[in-house]
């Protein structure tokens, strides 16, 4: 029972088809709270599909067939919970930075907004904690009511990231978040997922291994489909007990 | 002797100019000519006072604000209507077969000729549905019209929001309807207004739908209400050039040149809404 309350997510026997198309195949696979899972695998693995299941963004998809159990706090998404909820309490960073064709803090402010919170004092409140949160605030403090498209790709990509945190969600899906971006801003990002952690469950996907090896504690290889291996961080890239794990992480793969 | 590619390019570009200029032409010839002959006939009278001596002389004024309820109503029955199908096509509905014919049924409404919408409408508005000619009757008719055209251009303005915004929004745990209300249509509300103001040209222009649906040939006073019948500028026109012997040309001029700058304005209006929805927007 100790060990049950740990968990964030449970997820067994997943199966996902796109059409005749098998992306996902009997996953089963559990993610602690208040960890970083790094999500790592070549493309067309399955690790983002596996992502957008724990959101249910993946009902959006035409065709899609979702089977196997997943449980967020031991509550199945699918049988009890209705999507809306489930994308509440899981939010989402995306690869490209997506802002809102908004100023700055309408954009940290839109979901609030739309879950009933009209209070421009609270919502200011609301906004400045998520900015500080995202690493962003003292950047963008002196000019809330600017574009947000007009903020660097970094710093696009840290709003984003604050605008899922003004929801106050419990874990936070991040789909490859820094493809677009230069190191730097990659340092920012990865600076503010350590801090998160003390309050949400965070789950990155990403195409750099180094990455998965610098932040995650632990981390999960996919192939084609298939959870290949999840393990702690360290383990994975110095002892990983599948020959395939070992021949992606250290770059032989192919 | 060969030509060069650069002499080749040189003759290509000439040509697409001149296809490009010559599309001015009519436009300008329309407007000089109407400018020409017509201009000398507008005055603050004939404007704003009624005809006169068989409407051989006075004013064109209650076919001006006749056009004008017509292009109201129409709007207000038209936009709705084909907003809220855009919407259910483009967010709701799946590739099924019904959609396939609703799109064919588009595709066919956009193709019939107007004289026959003005049947149409005589027949359900005005005999079946004992709206009589009126101007309720003649903007339901305008507005069957011009449906394919709102229809056509918010699809199109709603299918070039990016997918990513919906995304966006959705993964924030907003319901659909919420993100299409607030994310999806700001977005492309400078694409449907652009839609239903060139279907509203359109409709101010047309006299075959209002023929047997509202327009009257004189009447002594303004329409009191939507049950009215009412005169229009298209149809005035066409009496002034048909049907009213030795009638000054001026007023003949004056009236198209009318209609055609009451056409012009609402474009321009159109254009100036939509240029202060696209400042502050870009992706």
């Amino acid at each position: 029972m100790v060990n049950e309350t740990l968990m964030k997510f449970e997820v067994k026997n997943l199966n996902v088809h796109y059409g005749n198309l098998q992306v996902l195949k009997d996953v089963t696979i559990s993610v602690q709270k208040n960890e970083i899972l790094g999500v790592i695998g070549p493309a067309n693995s399955g690790k983002t599909s596996f992502l957008r299941v724990l959101n249910r963004l993946i009902d959006l998809t035409p065709d899609v067939r979702v089977k196997g159990e997943i449980c967020l706090d031991g509550k199945n998404t699918y049988a009890k919970m209705n999507a809306e909820e489930v994308r509440k309490r899981v939010g989402m960073v995306f690869a490209l930075p997506q802002p809102l064709p908004l100023s700055i803090f309408d954009n940290v402010a839109y979901g609030p907004r739309r879950h009933g919170q009209h209070n421009s004092g609270k919502l200011t409140e609301i906004v400045e904690r998520s900015l500080k949160a995202a690493f962003l605030w003292d950047e963008v403090k002196d000019r809330l009511s600017a574009s947000g498209m007009k903020l660097s790709g970094g710093q696009q990509q840290r709003l984003c990231i604050a605008r899922t945190l003004a929801v106050e969600p419990e874990v936070i899906l991040y789909d490859e978040p820094c493809s677009g971006l230069d190191p730097i801003s990659t340092a920012k990002v990865e600076e503010a997922m350590f801090v998160l952690k003390e309050k949400y469950t965070q789950i990155l996907v990403t195409n750099n291994v180094k990455q998965a090896a610098r932040v995650g504690d632990r981390v999960a290889f996919f192939l084609m489909g298939e959870l290949v291996e999840i393990d702690q961080a360290d383990r994975i890239f110095t002892a990983p007990r599948d020959k395939r794990t070992d021949d992606y992480v250290t770059g032989r793969f192919g | 002797m060969k030509i060069s590619p650069q002499t080749r390019e040189k003759i290509a570009f000439l040509f697409l100019g001149i296809a490009t200029c010559l599309v001015l032409i009519p436009v300008f010839m329309i407007i000089f000519i109407l400018m020409e002959k017509g201009a000398q006939a507008i005055s603050w009278e004939f404007l704003t006072a009624k005809p006169r001596m068989g409407m051989r002389a006075g004013g064109i004024f209650p076919a001006i604000i006749g056009t004008v309820y017509l292009v109201l109503g129409t709007v207000a029955a038209a936009l709705p209507l084909g907003l809220f199908a855009a919407i259910y096509l483009v967010e709701y509905a799946k590739g099924n077969w019904l959609t396939r014919m609703i799109e064919v049924a588009i595709v066919n409404l956009a193709g019939v000729p107007s004289v026959v919408y003005g049947l149409f409408g005589m027949g359900l508005f005005v005999i079946f549905m004992k709206l009589d000619a009126s101007i309720l009757a003649g903007s339901l008719t305008l507005a069957i019209m011009i449906l394919p055209v709102i229809i056509t251009a918010s699809r199109e303005a709603l299918s070039t929001v990016p997918q990513s915004f919906r995304e966006v929004s959705l993964a924030l745990g907003v319901s659909k309807w919420q993100t299409i209300w607030h994310v999806v249509l700001p977005n492309a509300i400078s694409g449907i207004l652009t839609g239903t103001i060139l279907g509203v040209s359109r409709a101010a222009g047309e006299t075959a739908p209002i023929l047997f649906t509202a327009a009257a040939f004189y009447l002594p006073k303004l329409p009191q209400s939507i049950f009215d019948q009412c005169m229009a500028l298209p149809y005035h026109l066409y009496v002034l050039s048909t049907q009213v012997p030795n009638v000054n040309p001026k007023i003949q001029y004056g009236t198209a040149l009318v209609l055609v700058g009451l056409v012009f304005f609402t474009n321009l209006v159109a254009i100036i809404i939509r240029a202060r929805f696209r400042a502050g927007k870009q992706w």
